[in-house]
């Protein structure tokens, strides 16, 4: 079962960066991607087409694939592998006025055990000669939370997200994006299946196995930081920063550097991305007894981590609009990107090890993460 | 970051708008000095789905969402 889908980010991305004044660029793009690591994998297609409806209006569309075999370790450890698949889609549009840009979107996404859905609407207002542009979102999501083994369990999970953010031109060579956002969700929020581990000295393992059992509210605050300037030769760097807090205790600094560098007409990008957090007040690796909390969780994502992420990406643009007559066709390109993921846990055991109870090592991620997509402008 | 700290930041960006507002301000990068800004490698986010997939990645991956300002996005895969 895919979980927590954040559908709103999601629309915000796909619409494009805070860029009132203008509409974005028509433009179709074929993606394939490729997720290997845990014991899990994730592939599929992502189809993006966005055209201009007159000289105010630009329609985007969307359409996502995740097919999934899953052996990752809590599943190996607590249940059975599995496949499953996910389609989304979305349709948004943006209408411009003077310098203001207004957008709304509407996504969807089924699976056999989780639904979505998520509108959002969002206004951008270029000020100061354009050197500024003011953004606010807001979206409202509806998910359904079901089980594939039990017709009979439905429940609900309600998401709003607010978001503000300033892009702010800085100099002739240097560009910056300020973004608060926060989200904040209401119903069932842990995973049907996944279970927590607590000490059982009647079992033979020492330990044995029950629901997790999730607060029902959580709300979240993010504050990212953007800059990214151009070298005095023909490239260009990226610094980022991001703060994360939530009700749920969770406290993570997210950090990256991005270089681009072109040469002819091969753009290359290398990003080095790291990440730390602290744990869900929640949650733990061993609970003392059973119901030992009132809430308790044993998602390894909901735990203390370092991730740590080395991406390398290359870009050929194979047509140009350089008075060729390629049909509708203005340029084209096609892009080949590898993200190396690790990350390491502080406190979730590898219990493939069968360490004994308390010894058993720390769990480790790694992770591929393939994309190549296809770009025509026109 | 509490309720408290969410309203200082609020309440400092509105503080800055306001000021912004108190008179014209010059633009100090004219129109024709932003062609270094217009290079599409100094587009923050030249591909949305792109950005949009890796942040479903993030997001599967870590317990944090949300404030990069193009993408988020994601699922906690088991």
């Amino acid at each position: 079962m895919l979980r927590r889908l954040s559908l709103t980010a999601l629309l915000l991305a796909l619409t494009g960066t805070a860029v009132a004044g203008v509409l974005p660029d028509d433009r179709a793009d074929i993606l394939y991607h490729l997720y290997d690591g845990g014991g899990v994998e994730i592939d599929g297609p992502s189809i993006l087409v966005r055209k201009k409806v007159g000289k105010s209006i630009s329609v985007v569309g969307n359409y996502y694939v995740d097919m999934i075999s899953s052996a990752s370790i809590d599943v190996i450890t607590t249940a059975s592998p599995y496949t499953e698949e996910r389609k989304q889609w979305s349709l948004g549009m943006d209408y411009l006025h003077g310098n203001t840009t207004m957008r709304i979107n509407y996504v969807s996404s089924e699976e056999s055990d989780f639904d979505a859905e998520t509108v959002s609407f969002s206004v951008s207002q270029d000020m100061f000669g354009d050197l500024t542009t003011l953004t606010l979102g807001y979206a409202l999501g509806d998910d359904l939370v079901r089980r594939s083994d039990d017709p009979s369990f439905e429940r609900n999970l309600d998401r709003q997200t607010y978001s503000i953010g300033v892009t702010q031109i800085l100099t002739k060579n240097l560009i910056s994006t300020l973004n608060f956002e926060t989200v904040t969700d209401e119903g069932f929020l842990n995973n049907p299946y996944r279970s927590v581990r607590y000490a059982d000295l009647g079992s033979a393992l020492g330990y044995s196995y029950e629901p997790e059992l999730y607060p029902n509210t959580r709300t979240s605050n993010a504050l990212g930081l953007r800059a990214r300037y151009f070298l005095p030769y023909r490239a260009a760097i990226e610094g980022e920063y991001r703060y994360f807090t939530d009700t749920w205790d969770i406290e993570g600094h997210t950090a990256a550097l991005t270089y681009i560098h072109p040469w002819g007409d091969f753009t290359f990008t290398g990003k080095f991305r790291y990440h730390t957090q602290t744990g869900a007040h929640f949650y733990s690796d061993l609970f003392s007894r059973s119901e030992a909390t009132n809430f308790r969780g044993r998602d390894k994502e909901l735990s203390a981590l370092q991730s740590y992420t080395f991406k390398l990406k290359a870009a050929y643009e194979f047509l140009n609009d350089d008075g060729n007559n390629w049909g509708f066709i203005k340029k084209a390109k096609v892009t080949a990107s590898v993200d190396l993921l690790h990350v390491d846990y502080d406190n979730f055991s590898d219990l493939t090890a069968l360490a004994p109870i308390g010894d058993e090592p720390l769990y480790q991620l790694d992770a591929d993460i393939f994309q190549v997509f296809f770009t025509i402008w026109y | 970051m509490n309720k408290r700290s969410t309203g200082r930041i609020l309440l400092a960006l509105l503080v800055l708008m306001g000021l912004s507002a108190c008179g014209p301000i010059e633009p100090w990068v004219k129109p024709y000095e932003r062609d270094k800004l217009a290079d599409p490698i100094m587009a923050l986010d030249g591909d949305a789905v792109s950005t949009a997939y890796i942040q479903h990645v993030y997001e599967a991956r870590e317990g944090a969402r949300g404030g990069e300002g193009a993408a988020g996005g994601g699922c906690g895969c088991n």
